[in-house]
């Protein structure tokens, strides 16, 4: 399946690369480089790139191009889900992924993708069992094994969740304190007109989980409302006849951070969009283009909406703009001509404006039409669809853990066309 | 040395810290502070390496291979340490032994004869206790990639395949394509193993086994069969990876082993998905009952595949959610394709890559169904920061979605594209719209002004895309527009891009007859300034000025001079030599005799053909969904071809998982229905259950029994198969507690006991199928009845019954001999029940049932000898009734005297030694010119030792003997193709007895060598895999002796090898073959 396997940085070199079956030399980049230069921007790279004899499947993720190398027919989403994965697992290790971090643990990230793939098939995926095999980096080993001489980095026995019926658990797991956390993320999908109305709305929500429960705890959570949840991805560990059947998620869960279920609301229910913009955006000759926007909170349910920004990126044919933002602070990209306004958060009592003009290259055209605005926003102890946690019981185990939840909604995708 | 003091040093800080600074960093020569020097200092690193590899110290030792690991990381060349480090494979630090590991396998290939010192370390790791030892040991033994070793791997996989641990059956599993890749030619051997694989039963190896069998051995669907049920049960519980190939894999068996749900609903596909949104809401069950035209009823097995595979859209993998999305797509019924549409929007949330995967996808769907995704069109609504290919994939499947009830939402959301700042897009988008006016007849008119204010357009490239759309529109419209090139003609004077100028002026002249007033002003307009114009213009209004003076040459003849003249002084060669050529057409002078000239008209304004707008991914559903290939719309190494349904439906019962011996299983069943003490009670019994099974029977007397028959058999097969699936459970539930001792044991029996309570939901389900299917089919088949009707004439015979039944019962009546009850209806019943039965058991691909061979006659006694009396015999071929070692004959007697015959009866009997004989029932009378068959069965004793015995009729003794030929002694016996070569290879030698016969055709038709078989021995076939290879097994009646028949085929001879620890079976048994294949040619 996966025969090999790059990790390109930004500047185009080939900092890392494993192969799993015989040895093809990195010069295959070439064809990937190729194709990148085509593109205008980097998100533009086709994610398939065909070759004469190789295909290369490749995504782009903290500005690393991870590149696989396939030769013959493969469901490509198997190779692109493979990428996305091993990425995850390297920012579960080091925390983050980048090449400075991937070059400081070159040994394990080596070790890991060894033990990811066989033959280019997955054989462990689990973040839990590679931990077993693979211990993360940690400081306080480090030092252990240097002193006592020996080296405890690799497991000699097979973990057991590999065996069993929930690999994605580690068994001996033991805390002091027995948590477990979670996050009800809601993402905003949004498009909005001119005018001001909505095109189209929608939700995309996560239950991201942070569980350190000893022992095999099995867990029950309930919602108050889960008809809201019609179209939901589950992680392997939820007991999906327990979903059909009663609504509730039952599961033994994994040790440590991951995604619980994600859930996508469709446009069809009425999203109420907790953010309103009045934009008045005018292009004349000369330095004479206007440039108003004022930022109005709506229907945010008594919450606050904070760490809002906006962005506009303008036409090639602005030279500059000069604004003045009644609050937080703005700041220009003349090359990539994005103007970044960092708004804060939204107090009730005034709301932020922006105004200035905008200035164009002399004798180039006036363009047509405005530039498009994107927000970001977030807004803590709410989530948009109305979805809440019920109950949370723990079965299996004896002790009272910690609970906890907590809800955000986020602007994903918020753009509001001018 | 000091420098060889210094590295160690540097390590013992890298481990403090560490791989950090020492890391690749250091070994990038670039950022190396030597790197001056470095051809020297390389050499002396490398030195180094070696020494710290040589140390006794495992800090040492690992920090070198942290270090040479990190050069293999880089793309580095370490080969030249392969002699040091390969000696470290013996480590027993862990971390220093899975570097070496890596390394091995990174060089292994470069190093062959090094290599091979590591192997019996490899060997003897394959017998450590810790199976994370032996299964890495495997995996590092077959990676390295040394043709050598071949035949050591090939031993480690098949002793691995046995292994305890599923984890090392696992990694034996991935083990098999490297030996597949490394050596082609243990294909035989490695399927094998793959067949063994395949039967695993932990959800762990599934996947991995599929893999394998996808990469080595793709054809051979037939592996499959057995184990197709369980690979469906088990898949919610295989890992996603696994899933995803399983699932491919299932979609390809599927379509070869299950006919097209859809066939019958090719006609209705309009009215489609109006009913597509009611038939989601209903669950699967209900769809199921729902009245399928009556002609299809789904198959069991293929619900089963759509079932089990439709929670898997809720996975977090993507590809999994696609694989399930393209199996619902190839697979489904139509009416249920629509439950994958939410899946695939969902995924459009992923990251950038999944999503222009999913889109590809959903483009192609989205050809073929409309309907699917209609109610998701917001979602395809394009936002200005999405990445360039997913744009452009939005906006086809917007367009493929356009109906004439959303074309309004559609088209203004096109319009805000129009104005985007990506001039690439908004062209795309152009051409969109132009694609959505000419599918769509109501819009087309619309759409046309929208554009042509769009001429207007600042940017060069939206107005030459859409007059060049223009352009197209205006050719597929056959008329009318004439106001629309008013206006296109009134913009040459504002519009400055020369594309769009040069676009107008050939609509002018194409289409001049339509204005025929503007269009002499328009090139009037152009030929003042012809010479500032570029010189793409200056073709076109060359070509303008030639049509309009062939169509009105008399306004125009001196602009059309003019024109020529300017053109003929032009810079551009193109243009004088363009104007050379159309005034010599046009215009000849007095000399040329102006041949073109008649036909000019038809040169320049012949119809062209209107170009056609359609989607780019109308070809891309030639590939399967969800493939490599159908992204990048090129067949890539490997790719499978999807197969199109069969027409016929393959035998379904070739997945029945219980090997049943057939023989053996209705003996009992029969010797307990023997017991039954009166024929009354027994007839009884049969009517009711025949009456409580078959309620809606209209058919006649006999294809009732049959199906009752069938029904019992199947019954009979499903109670196995839950019983075995069962069994599956208990083991997994065994398993899960034993790894998770903690876990609530009320939780696990809970969810046992659902899932057990479903599976025999299933399986009820699957019991009344079954039924349906039969009665169907018989209801087909009638035309291609005579296989069964030529075959027992045990069936005919059913048909006498009646007049029979009272003489018979008489005579169990008066006689009551133990054999009363042997009536012909129980006899003939149990024969037909036999056939049912059998057929399911016949597994050879052929699908002859070796009870559908006509059955060869025997005279006993003829009309002069028997004084009126005829008696003819054949052998039945079923069990007999009386005892499993005696061979069932069938007698027929008939009067042909002219008086009726009383008792007819066996008298004194001369048998050899061994030999014994069940009589029939004595015959109290046979009327004149009536016929009548008893049942009688003799134990030969496994010899062609004649039994000879009296007859006796009235007061005559007719002295008859009967010989059964050694065909006749054998019982077919169902064994599978790898047990009969094992079997096989142990008769050799003198048990083998082998033969050939010339032929003179030399393609064999299977079925013609099956039959000629048949009609010899009582045998069953056995499925061989290689083709022109014929395999028959079978056991001799009395010692239950195996008898094997091979028969291989090449050119025009065929050898025919039989195998049988009796060796006058054996040679008479190819006596008689080579015989039937002799007259067969």
């Amino acid at each position: 399946m996966i025969h090999s396997f790059f990790i390109i940085n930004n500047t185009g070199d080939v900092f890392m690369e494993k192969h799993w079956k015989s040895v093809i030399n990195k010069s295959i980049c070439d064809y990937f480089f190729e194709e990148q230069s085509k593109c205008a921007s980097v998100d533009d790279v086709p994610p398939i790139i065909v070759t004469p004899h190789h295909y290369l499947i490749n995504i782009y993720k903290n500005q690393l191009y991870f590149v696989a190398v396939v030769t013959t027919e493969v469901p490509p989403l198997f190779v692109t889900e493979f990428l996305h994965r091993a990425v995850e697992i390297f920012t579960d290790y080091f925390q983050e992924c980048t090449e400075t971090s991937l070059k400081d643990n070159y040994v394990i990230v080596y070790e890991l993708l060894d033990e990811m793939l066989d033959n280019g098939f997955p054989l462990a995926m689990e973040a839990n069992i590679l931990k077993e095999l693979i211990k993360p980096p940690n400081f306080l080993r480090t030092i252990t094994d240097t002193v006592t001489g020996k080296s405890t980095g690799v497991s000699g026995t097979l973990p057991t969740g590999q065996l069993s019926n929930v690999p994605w658990r580690r068994t001996g797991v033991k805390y002091t304190n027995n948590e477990a956390y979670f996050d009800v993320i809601e993402e905003i999908d949004a498009i909005i007109d001119k005018s001001g109305s909505t095109v189209i709305a929608e939700i995309t929500g996560y239950v991201d989980c942070l569980v350190k429960l000893s022992g095999m705890p099995d867990l029950t959570l309930s919602f108050i409302n889960p008809r809201l949840l019609d179209d939901v991805s589950f992680h392997p560990c939820i007991r999906f006849k327990r979903w059909e059947s009663e609504r509730v998620l039952s599961f033994v869960p994994p040790d440590g951070n991951f995604r619980l279920i994600s859930y996508h609301i469709a446009s069809n229910n009425t999203v109420a969009i907790p953010i309103q913009l009045r934009h008045n955006i005018l292009y004349r000759e000369g330095s004479a283009g206007k440039f108003d926007v004022q930022i109005s909170p709506k229907q945010t349910m008594g919450k606050t909406v904070e760490n809002v920004v906006l962005e506009c990126t303008f036409p090639k044919s602005v030279l500059n703009v000069t604004l003045t933002p009644t609050q937080g602070k703005y700041s220009f990209d003349p090359v990539g001509k994005v103007m970044t306004w960092d708004v804060g958060r939204i107090e009730p009592s005034k709301y932020p404006g922006i105004k200035g003009n905008i200035s164009l290259q002399t004798g180039a055209p006036i363009p047509e039409a405005n530039p498009p605005l994107t927000l970001h926003f977030s807004i803590s102890q709410l989530a948009l669809s109305g979805l809440k946690v019920n109950r949370l019981d723990m079965y299996g185990e004896k002790y009272k853990p910690f609970k906890g939840v907590k809800y955000l909604t986020k602007a994903g995708k918020f753009q509001v066309r001018t | 040395m000091s420098g060889n003091g210094l590295h160690v040093g540097t390590g013992g800080y890298a481990n403090e810290r560490p791989p950090s600074s020492t890391g690749s960093a250091e070994m990038d020569p670039a950022t190396d502070p030597a790197s001056s020097g470095f051809f020297s200092n390389d050499y002396k690193r490398h030195d180094d390496l070696k020494s710290m590899l040589d140390s006794n110290k495992d800090t040492s030792k690992l920090e070198a291979m942290k270090r040479i690991i990190g050069m293999v990381a880089k793309g580095k060349d370490a080969s030249d340490l392969f002699p040091a480090v390969v000696k470290n494979v013996v480590s027993k630090n862990l971390e220093v032994k899975k570097l070496v590991y890596v390394y091995l396998t990174r060089y292994a290939e470069e190093q062959q004869d090094l290599a091979l010192l590591s192997i019996s370390t490899f060997q003897r790791a394959l017998k450590d206790p810790n199976q994370l030892i032996r299964a890495s040991a495997l995996r590092v033994l077959s990676s390295i990639r040394v043709q050598m070793i071949a035949p050591i791997m090939m031993l480690a996989i098949k002793e691995s395949v046995m292994d305890m641990s599923p984890f090392v059956r696992k990694t034996a599993a991935h083990a098999i394509p490297k030996m597949y890749s490394l050596d082609p030619e243990q294909k035989e051997q490695l399927i094998e193993v793959i067949e063994k694989l395949l039967a695993d039963k932990t959800t762990l190896v599934a996947g991995s086994a599929i893999q394998a069998f996808e990469e080595v051995c793709p054809e051979r669907i037939d592996l499959i069969h057995k184990n197709y049920r369980k690979l469906c049960n088990l898949l919610v519980d295989v890992e996603e990876w696994g899933q995803v190939v399983i699932i491919n894999m299932l979609t390809r068996y599927a379509r070869t082993q299950f006919t097209n749900p859809n066939k019958d609903e090719m006609q209705d596909e309009a009215d489609r998905p109006f009913y597509d949104t009611d038939k989601e809401e209903e669950e699967e069950g209900a769809a199921e009952e729902k009245p399928q035209p009556k002609t299809y009823i789904m198959d069991p097995d293929h619900r089963l595949l759509l079932r089990q595979t439709k929670p898997l859209l809720n996975s977090r993998n993507a590809a999994v959610v696609m694989a399930v999305a393209q199996l619902y797509h190839h697979c489904a019924p139509k009416s249920e394709v629509g439950i994958v549409s939410r899946s695939l929007i969902r995924l459009l949330r992923s990251h950038k890559e999944v999503q222009y995967v999913v889109l590809c996808n959903i483009a192609t769907m989205s050809i073929k169904r409309k309907g699917m995704f209609e109610p998701y069109l917001k979602s395809f609504y394009v936002r200005m920061n999405d990445p360039a290919p997913i744009k452009l994939l939005k906006l086809e499947i917007l367009t493929n979605l356009a109906t004439e009830t959303n074309i309004s939402t559609i088209l203004r959301e096109l319009q805000t594209y129009v104005t985007s700042s990506d001039k690439e897009f908004a062209a795309a988008t152009i051409q969109a719209i132009g694609r959505c006016a000419s599918s769509i007849a109501e819009i087309t008119d619309t759409c046309l002004n929208g554009l042509v204010r769009l001429m207007s357009n600042r940017d060069e490239s939206v107005v030459a895309e859409s007059v060049v759309v223009i352009k197209k529109l205006l050719q597929t419209q056959s008329s009318g527009h004439k106001d629309i090139i008013i206006h296109m003609a009134r913009m040459v004077d504002t519009i400055t891009v020369p594309m769009a100028r040069a676009s107008i002026l050939w609509l002018i002249g194409e289409y001049s007859d339509r204005v025929p007033k503007i269009a002499p002003d328009v090139l009037r307009k152009m030929a003042k300034g012809f010479i500032s114009e570029e010189d793409i213009v200056k073709l076109q209004i060359l070509n303008l000025a030639a049509k309009l003076f062939i169509t009105n040459s008399k306004q125009t003849k001196l602009l059309v001079q003019y024109v020529f003249n300017l053109a003929k002084y032009d810079q551009n060669y193109d243009i004088r030599d363009r104007a050379r050529f159309l005034r010599q057409v046009v215009m000849p002078g007095e000399n040329s005799r102006g041949l073109f000239t008649k036909h000019a008209k038809k040169i320049f304004l012949a119809t062209k053909p209107a170009p056609v707008l359609e989607s780019k991914f109308k070809d891309r559903d030639q590939f399967q969904l969800g493939t490599l290939s159908h992204v990048i719309n090129k067949r890539s190494t490997g790719y499978q071809e999807l197969p199109d349904w069969p027409e016929v439906e393959p035998d379904p019962s070739v997945r029945n998982v219980e090997v049943v011996m057939p023989w053996t299983e209705k003996t009992t069943t029969k010797e307990r229905k023997d017991k039954k003490p009166k024929k009354e009670a027994f007839y009884s019994d049969e009517e009711s259950s025949s009456a409580d099974e078959d309620s809606e029977e209209e058919s006649s007397d006999d294809e009732s029994e049959e199906d009752s028959s069938e029904e019992e058999s199947n019954q009979e097969e499903s109670d196995d198969e839950s019983g075995s699936d069962g069994d599956e459970k208990s083991e997994k539930s065994e398993e899960s507690k034993e790894d998770s001792e903690d876990e609530s044991e009320e939780e696990n029996s809970d969810e046992e006991s659902e899932e057990g309570s479903e599976e025999s939901d299933s399986a009820s389900e699957e019991e009344v199928k079954p039924k349906a299917r039969v009665t169907n089919k018989t209801d087909k088949k009638t035309p291609g009845a005579p296989a069964q009707s030529t075959g027992p004439a045990s069936r005919d015979f059913l048909l006498d019954l009646d007049d029979f039944a009272p003489a018979s019962s008489a005579s169990s009546n008066t006689t009551g001999t133990p054999g009363d009850f042997l009536t012909p209806v129980m006899a003939s019943s149990m024969s037909a029940m036999s056939i049912s039965d059998k057929s399911p058991s016949s597994r050879s691909s052929t699908m002859i049932s070796p009870l559908e061979v006509p059955l060869k006659m025997y005279e006993l006694l003829n009309k002069m000898q028997g004084k009126g009396l005829t008696v003819s015999y054949k052998f039945t071929r079923t069990i007999s009734v009386f005892s499993p070692k005696m061979v069932s004959i069938e007698m027929i007697f008939t009067n042909l005297s002219d008086k009726p015959i009383n008792s007819i009866k066996i008298g004194d009997k001369k048998f050899q030694k061994g030999m014994e004989m069940q009589d029939f029932p004595e015959i109290t009378i046979l009327d004149v010119k009536a016929t009548t068959s008893v049942l009688m069965a003799i134990n030969f004793n496994d010899t062609t030792q004649p039994a000879t015995f009296d007859i006796c009729a009235q007061d005559h003794k007719f002295q008859v003997s009967i010989t059964a030929p050694v065909g006749e002694l054998c019982q077919p016996y169902t064994m599978n193709e790898k047990e009969f070569i094992t079997q096989q290879g142990k008769l050799s030698g003198m048990n083998e007895n082998t033969g050939s016969v010339e032929i003179h055709s030399d393609k064999p038709d299977p079925k013609t060598v099956v039959t000629t078989v048949y009609k010899v021995v009582n045998t069953l076939e056995v499925t061989s895999s290689e083709e022109n290879v014929f395999r028959f097994a079978a056991k001799t009646v009395s010692a239950g002796t195996l008898v094997l028949i091979s028969i291989k085929w090449k050119d025009t001879k065929a050898t025919i090898i039989v195998n049988c620890e009796q060796m006058v079976i054996g040679t008479m048994l190819l006596k008689d073959l080579k015989t039937a294949f002799g007259m067969f040619s």
